[in-house]
């Protein structure tokens, strides 16, 4: 840290402080939000925010672009609602099915796609991402074009009703927030050090004797996973799970949140999130809006906005000790 | 009727046919893919679009301005490629400088915005596009039907691909692009003006593709959407085949698209995704690529 910005840099103990009360007032105000808020729309951002923080996890620390999280997304989702639908599981284990799968997804595509970097590795994890969604349109399980509908909320533990609005809402927020927890502890190990080298130089990580492949394919099953409890979420949220989690656009949404909020940022992909829900509500009767949209943001991002919304705004709150 | 295995040899040589026309615009594509990933280092996601757009010039020029076939396989490509060389000059030569991924990031959003205006000026369902009267009609070769278009298509195809293939490696004008592969900076220091070659690669992967949207046009029907499966299957044919060669893409897109063709006859539910596994089993055996050297 240079000399200039520790001047400005309050002492640590109000740092602390300053954490703790910016986290508070988050807490309070996403929990009191569906007061004043549609709730529905709020899980819906909650999952896909989760949803972006876990592709966040590959590209923001370990520099590696996956065009294909959808697979993990949609068929995670697909399982889950299977899970509750035919199966009468609890929710708690139907969630716990679909992330085993999406993180199991995650080990074999991931094992295949760290083979090849930069470039080669997107395009197969696009390619992989497509071999899943033919799958899911095929497989009897998935019902086709329908999909999987009027999938029951079920209790949680057997006990708490989730088809009633608020405990649905708490819920998803308190995995939301465990799962950023998770993420935000994962960055900052020793593992994530780890990673955040072999994003800067490869070469370097590989001559310091880190057996870089473990690292990625390890970072990829983790974002695998995360990826899958969003879209287990999201199965119970709609009581839906269809073709659309699976498709490539929505592999395409989860990089735009998470470019449009800020690539290595803790909160920039719950941001991007909510910016592109919010278009995605407000434009839904337009047609094909949505979709140009997209792209202009996604232009004029990679060409002027590198950094995303919290990017730009985080050496303001990092200057005044509110966020690490 | 004579068949192999219980195929009649109809259907069998049919779908090998098909096969080979999804290869060749697999061939031309992934060729075009190549050309400008090695000298822009950019995966030009747009490609599939710049398909779409160009079959989409050809119906619209028939539709609105009467303008035939062979017309249209001569403008739609222009067209497109002035298209592709503006957006080079004002958006991608602002990108040369950082990392690969950013190019893939603003071609998608590209696509994005172009399917999507599409889309809403002309719907989702497919517009058919007739066969040049020329072209129309087959003969019949004993063990199958050979419709003539569908003949034109891969011999067409196959011409250009191996012209283009010839122009990069035997001519002095491709000397100049390996050398502005190799090394741009040295090519500069010669006196070749590299933004204007780099400009006029783009305009020629891009007219590559939008050809092919042209033939493909009469072929499948004519909808805002054609391009974009399409180039994701066409991104598994360069895993496969890697992009450090011109024959080594064009080999594999005609093989993968037999492949396919193959698969349809043998077993139907597998051919949306035989190329995926293939690229999968290319993945274990040889990571690099068949062609490729290195990731």
């Amino acid at each position: 840290m240079t000399s200039s910005s520790t001047a400005l840099t309050p002492s640590p103990e109000v740092c602390v402080r300053r954490q703790r009360w910016f986290a508070l007032v988050v807490a309070m105000l996403a929990a009191a939000a569906p007061f004043a808020v549609y709730p529905v729309f709020l899980m819906k951002g909650l999952c896909f925010a989760l949803f972006a923080s876990s592709f966040n996890l590959l590209l923001g620390f370990a520099g590696l672009l996956s065009f294909g999280h959808a697979m993990f997304f949609g068929w995670s989702s697909y399982v889950t609602a299977h899970a509750l639908k035919v199966w009468g599981a609890t929710p708690e284990l139907a969630i716990l099915a679909g992330t085993a799968v999406a993180a199991g997804m995650g080990l074999v595509t991931g094992w295949l796609a760290i083979r090849r970097q930069g470039i080669y590795f997107a395009m197969i994890t696009l390619a992989l991402a497509q071999f899943f969604f033919f799958l899911a349109v095929q497989v009897p399980f998935t019902r086709g074009e329908d999909g999987i509908q009027a999938v029951p909320r079920g209790h949680l533990f057997g006990l708490i009703d989730l088809s009633k609005m608020m405990p649905m809402y708490w819920f998803v927020l308190a995995v939301f927030g465990l799962g950023l927890f998770l993420l935000h502890r994962i960055v900052h190990s020793p593992f994530g050090q780890v990673l955040r080298a072999i994003r800067d130089n490869e070469p370097r990580a590989v001559s310091l004797g880190y057996r870089v492949e473990r690292y990625k394919l390890i970072a990829f099953v983790l974002s695998a996973a995360v990826a899958g409890l969003a879209g287990s979420l999201k199965s119970i949220v709609f009581q839906l799970a269809s073709l659309t989690d699976v498709d490539w656009h929505t592999s395409g949404e989860v990089v735009l949140m998470t470019l449009l909020g800020g690539v290595g940022t803790l909160f920039g992909p719950t941001v991007g999130a909510f910016v592109v829900v919010t278009i995605q509500n407000y434009f839904a009767g337009a047609g094909s809006w949505v979709t140009i949209i997209q792209g202009g943001i996604f232009v004029v991002c990679v060409l002027a906005f590198r950094e995303g919304l919290v990017g730009m705004a985080s050496p303001f709150m990092k200057r005044r000790g509110i966020i690490v | 009727m004579t068949s192999i295995f219980d195929i009649p040899t109809g259907v069998l040589f049919g779908q090998l046919l098909l096969g080979l026309i999804n290869g060749a615009f697999y061939a031309m594509l992934s060729l075009g893919l190549a050309l400008i990933f090695g000298l822009l280092n950019i995966i030009n996601f747009t490609h599939g679009a710049q398909y779409m757009m160009g079959a989409f010039v050809a119906w619209l020029g028939f539709n609105y301005l009467g303008l035939g076939y062979w017309v249209s396989l001569v403008t739609a490509p222009v067209v497109v490629a002035l298209f592709g060389m503006a957006i080079e000059r004002t958006l991608l030569r602002r990108l040369y400088k950082l990392d690969h991924l950013y190019g893939m990031l603003l071609t998608f959003g590209l696509t994005l915005i172009i399917e999507g205006v599409f889309r809403q000026l002309y719907g989702i369902s497919g517009m058919p596009y007739a066969v040049p009267k020329e072209l129309a009609g087959g003969w019949n070769l004993g063990f199958m039907y050979l419709p003539i278009y569908r003949g034109w298509v891969v011999v067409a195809s196959m011409v250009l691909c191996l012209g283009t293939w010839f122009v990069i490696e035997k001519t002095r004008l491709g000397m100049y692009l390996r050398a502005g592969t190799e090394n741009p900076i040295l090519v500069r220091a010669f006196g070749v003006d590299v933004p204007r070659m780099i400009t006029l690669t783009y305009g020629f992967g891009v007219a590559l593709a939008a050809i092919a949207g042209v033939m493909a046009a009469p072929v499948f029907s004519v909808n805002p959407m054609m391009g974009s499966n399409l180039i994701i299957v066409v991104f598994a044919v360069v895993v496969i085949g890697g992009m450090g060669s011109i024959l080594g893409s064009i080999v594999t897109g005609y093989l993968l698209g037999l492949v396919e063709g193959l698969t349809k006859v043998v077993y139907p539910e597998a051919a949306s995704t035989v190329v995926f596994v293939a690229m999968i089993v290319v993945l274990l055996i040889r990571p690099a690529g068949l062609f490729g050297k290195g990731a």
